[in-house]
């Protein structure tokens, strides 16, 4: 068996912590970590700066990490489908940042590429440039965005091996690769783990050197 | 009359292109495309997005963009997020429809940013105005209330300085170029006094705009 292989409530244990950046995979709750969010809202951890494309869903998994008061700031592109993001934001409870999420893609990217940045021509001229670099190249306006990295990346996978390489499952794909990149702790929730070698290396997405912990899935939807 | 702006808003569709659908009316437009001819890209990870499925083939780890149950066409792919924005904002899709709030006379569209409410989403929107070859609005001609949403210039926020290539309501068809806004089509159940008593904006008009049945110049 996997020398990686935990229990949920131990994956959160030992790698989160108060304050902690912690990246969420899923287009809502479409490749979101069900099971290890689960384990996180039954743990102590608070004032998290979670960055996730969303808080899915409304009271349930990080749409109830939010309502328990976990969630300090919450950095995604599109809170609207959760009216308790905008109650907390309204109250001073939670700060948000919003970015497009070609933006907020590629930031994950450049944080796991070790890259300082990027220059994009996504919202120049918009609210979302304020405070942001513009600058000019070859005739075209861009904005400098800064990378994206965490203390601990939660992502979701089809399956893995002992080793820690990943496969996905369709769109549950989404953003569970780049942030797997992007974490210095990564934990992946799968739905298996099979024998080292029982994986085409054709159809590996996330190679292991990027995950440090797994976690079969007690939930799906 | 939403479908309606779906079904003429579908035919500035070319056989072969790489199209993506925004929320509202465009996706109303699936149903108006030949899936052999169209390849829709979805935003979330998916290129060859099919029709709804059967109670049988419904899988939840297959959706779009809207987050609507999906198929998948032969010939799909799945790709993670950064590469799906490397497609949109990187050139290497042909078209875009998307929903407006408003339009105005440089062709900027305003659909992120509601006023009076904060602002908390704003998805690919932007990306997409930065990056898509062709990039058309596909909205109502008036608000609810009656107000035009084609205005002098957008009180709302903007989604981007790039114009829109074309602008498509129940009424009209509009072409923005590098002189603004053109009226290209009138429905044939409208008249151009009816397109200008509800539009706000100032804009040319196609000598033969009230006369085009089927397609564009």
């Amino acid at each position: 068996m996997s020398g990686k292989l935990l229990t949920p409530e131990e994956a959160i244990r030992r790698t989160l912590f108060d304050g902690a950046r912690v990246m969420v995979g899923g287009f809502g709750l479409v490749g979101c970590p069900l099971t290890v969010v689960r384990a996180l809202n039954e743990s102590p951890v608070k004032d998290l700066t979670v960055i996730s494309n969303n808080l899915p869903d409304p009271g349930v998994y990080l749409g109830r990490t939010l309502l328990l008061g976990k969630v300090r700031h919450a950095i995604g592109t599109y809170f609207t489908t959760n009216p308790d993001v905008g109650r907390a934001h309204v109250a001073g409870q939670l700060e948000v940042t919003l970015l497009p999420q070609g933006t907020f893609s590629e930031a994950i990217r450049a944080g796991g590429a070790g890259l300082g940045g990027f220059y994009t021509p996504t919202g120049v001229g918009t609210l979302l440039a304020e405070g942001k670099e513009v600058r000019e190249i070859d005739g075209r306006s861009y904005l400098l965005e800064r990378p994206l990295t965490a203390d601990v990346a939660l992502v979701r996978a089809r399956r893995a091996d002992a080793l820690g390489n990943l496969v996905y499952e369709k769109t549950a794909r989404n953003f569970n690769p780049i942030m797997a990149t992007a974490a210095r702790t990564v934990v992946a929730e799968v739905d298996e783990v099979v024998e080292t070698g029982a994986l085409d290396p054709e159809q590996i997405v996330t190679p292991h050197l990027f995950v440090d912990h797994l976690v079969i899935a007690r939930e799906r939807l | 009359m939403r479908d309606r702006v779906a079904r003429r808003a579908a035919r500035l569709l070319r056989p072969g292109w790489v199209v993506n659908l925004g929320i509202g009316i465009p996706t109303l437009m699936a149903r108006h495309l030949d899936p052999d001819a169209i390849h829709l890209q979805s935003e979330n990870g998916l290129l060859g997005v099919g029709p709804p499925p059967s109670a049988a083939e419904a899988d939840p780890n297959l959706i779009d963009a809207s987050k609507r149950l999906v198929t998948r066409r032969r010939g799909s792919s799945f790709f993670d997020s950064a590469t799906s924005f490397a497609m949109l904002r990187g050139g290497h899709v042909d078209a875009a429809v998307l929903g407006a709030l408003q339009v105005d006379e440089r062709g900027r569209v305003a659909n992120w940013a509601v006023p009076g409410e904060p602002v908390l989403g704003v998805g690919g929107a932007m990306d997409i105005l930065a990056g898509v070859r062709t990039v058309i609005i596909a909205m109502t001609h008036v608000t609810g209330e009656g107000a035009p949403k084609l205005v002098p210039r957008c009180t709302l926020p903007i989604t981007s300085v790039r114009p829109a290539d074309w602008l498509v309501t129940e009424l009209a068809t509009f072409r923005h170029g590098g002189s603004g806004l053109r009226l290209v089509e009138i429905d044939e159940g409208s008249s151009l006094a009816e397109v200008r008593a509800r539009t706000a904006a100032a804009f040319e008009v196609d000598p033969e705009a009230g006369l085009r049945e089927e397609g564009l110049p």
